[in-house]
């Protein structure tokens, strides 16, 4: 998924040239590098594993080595234009305070999540019987690292319960292509769900 | 003693020393009118003298970072780890330079030189100097050696203290900096075990108040307190019990005060050998150097302000069994950095080693050291 994530270019389209960016879970750095060359912005991300800093590190990307779990009391209020976390929302021990802790830190957040309501999941569990193993969800139940998936809609319930605004919300399938029954029916048809949050 | 060096070793090396005359105003308030440091070089200074790597020492080293002096060397240079061709810090691309500081006891001036005023050794008279009198001398010795701006100024523990006073003082001097289990300040722990030793050393009835030289003694005993307490502070709890554990001497105990178990004897050992290498003036002025070190002090405790002319690209890496530096106290220097937009990544090495983890080949840390360095060479080449 690493190579052409559909999510990262959406979020590069959404983001404001020269602005101040915090990437949480950045990976390898790939999105930050397209960032600083295609946006000219200024950022750090934030990622645990040894062999990913070592990888941001390559790719010119300043990275500090940190536990998303811990919070973000390194980061003072208000100092970034953008907080973004993209496919590790799902991961952490506690979305709803990161979530929050992101709109503390940085005026908008953006995050992207594999979404469980996607039909391909509903089918797995309803007919199959077994917890859903997908290209997107490509990990068995016991061994995932996504202990906190959601859907759309519980996503949405957890912005709404915590006067978290939406102010856009994209989804693709895998493949980066968003048809006319994704527009329709998000919660059904879309594989991975990109949101830019605000606090109300 | 090798029979034959190692092909990624700097090999012999033979330290020079350069004379200062003009006189160096220091933060006590006194100056010294001329002194000497002491200092190696690795590698090959370029036409233009862009690749210069300025090399910070910690408490108890010196200007020998690498290579071996003869060879009948037991050891090498105590960053052979990281400094040699091919290694992280590449001896094929830079000229690699590391000095003695000033206070030091391995050729520079320091406590145990002749004061020329008293043709005795300067002894207790030798004046208390900081973290920002070594980086100003080092300023006047760089410009001896015609460089103008380092390509990376890089030092572990006290040595990290004077990469950060480097960006404070004279950011336009330095083009990427390593800072590498350090702190922006030592906390009243740590203060407190400095404390400890100078009071070890000082106590000892051979110390003669700081005049032992003219005693033909030195104060043996305090100084290998010192240390042995400094270095149960180096290693962490489980380093010193996966090393010693409770393993004893003799097989069975002895119930009376000789070594019984082996961490004693190791701990006897490290003291003693310590002694017939350092100076006690020496160790009293750089733990004080140590202590003294709060460069925020001077930006109203705001250490983001004190960095805030930095313009280096900078590498910052801490240990997680380091708790005599530990890992809180690096992210304390990120977040700074942070706070003015500088360009910083951040490590925090697995490692059980405790505060000399630095000094150790960890592949996390060389690996992450030298994914950054690996720049420098690009810099520098292209």
């Amino acid at each position: 998924m690493s190579q052409l994530r559909p999510d990262l270019q959406i979020i590069c389209d959404w983001i404001t040239p020269k602005s101040r960016i915090l990437d949480l879970g950045c990976g390898d750095g790939t999105l930050l590098a397209m960032l600083k060359k295609e946006r000219n912005v200024n950022g750090y991300g934030l990622e645990i594993e040894i062999s990913n800093i070592v990888k941001c590190i390559n790719a010119n990307v300043n990275v500090i080595q940190a536990d998303l779990n811990a919070g973000l009391s390194d980061f003072d209020d208000n100092t970034f234009d953008y907080v973004v976390m993209t496919q590790a929302l799902q991961a952490v021990e506690r979305p709803d305070r990161l979530l929050n802790d992101m709109l503390r830190v940085g005026s908008e957040g953006i995050v992207t999540f594999p979404n469980f309501g996607h039909f391909r999941s509903r089918l797995q569990l309803f007919f199959g019987g077994h917890m859903p193993v997908t290209k997107t969800l490509p990990s068995k139940w016991f061994n995932t690292q996504n202990i906190h998936l959601c859907t759309l809609q519980d996503f949405e319930k957890l912005c709404a319960d915590n006067r978290i605004e939406i102010l856009r919300r994209t989804v693709v399938d895998r493949n980066h292509r968003s048809g006319l029954l994704m527009s329709l029916f998000p919660n059904l048809f879309g594989e991975v769900a990109i949101y830019r949050i605000q606090r109300k | 003693m090798p029979d034959t060096l190692p092909e990624n070793s700097v090999g012999l090396v033979t330290p020079q020393t350069m004379h200062f005359d003009v006189p160096l105003a220091l933060a006590c308030g006194r100056s010294l009118d001329n002194y000497d440091l002491i200092y190696e070089t690795y590698g090959t200074l370029n036409a233009d003298h862009s690749n210069a790597i300025l090399i910070c020492h910690a408490l108890s080293s010196d200007h020998h970072a690498a290579g071996y002096h003869s060879m009948e060397d037991k050891k090498p240079g105590w960053w052979e780890s990281c400094i040699g061709p091919g290694k992280v810090i590449d001896t094929n691309h830079f000229f690699v330079v590391a000095l003695n500081n000033l206070g030091g006891c391995k050729g520079s001036t320091g406590p145990a030189s002749t004061n020329p005023k008293t043709n005795k050794p300067y002894g207790p008279d030798f004046p208390i100097v900081t973290v920002k009198d070594w980086v100003e001398s080092q300023v006047r010795f760089a410009d001896r050696l015609e460089i103008k701006t380092w390509l990376a100024v890089i030092g572990g523990s006290l040595g990290g203290m004077q990469v950060l006073q480097w960006n404070i003082d004279f950011p336009q001097r330095l083009n990427h900096a390593a800072v590498i289990a350090a702190a922006p300040k030592l906390t009243a722990q740590n203060i407190g075990f400095n404390e400890v030793a100078r009071q070890a050393i000082m106590h000892d009835v051979d110390f003669h108040e700081g005049r032992y030289y003219e005693h033909n003694t030195a104060p043996r005993r305090g100084l290998m307190l010192a240390r042995m307490l400094g270095h149960i502070t180096y290693l962490s709890d489980d380093a010193m019990r996966e090393k010693f554990g409770r393993e004893l001497r003799q097989g069975k105990i002895s119930y009376g005060f000789d070594v019984d178990f082996q961490v004693e004897s190791y701990l006897r050992y490290q003291g003693e050998s310590f002694v017939d290498r350092f100076d006690a003036n020496t160790y009293l002025l750089m733990t004080k150097a140590l202590d003294y070190f709060d460069p925020a002090a001077d930006f109203d405790d705001d250490l983001s302000k004190a960095l805030s002319h930095a313009r280096a690209n900078f590498l910052v890496i801490s240990f997680s069994s380091d708790w005599r530096f530990a890992p809180e106290r690096s992210r304390e220097i990120v977040k700074a950095l942070q706070d003015n937009d500088h360009d910083v990544s951040y490590a925090e090495i697995e490692a059980p080693h405790g505060h000399d983890a630095f000094l150790i080949p960890i592949k996390d840390y060389l690996d992450v050291f030298g994914a950054w360095m690996t720049h420098l060479v690009n810099e520098v080449s292209s």
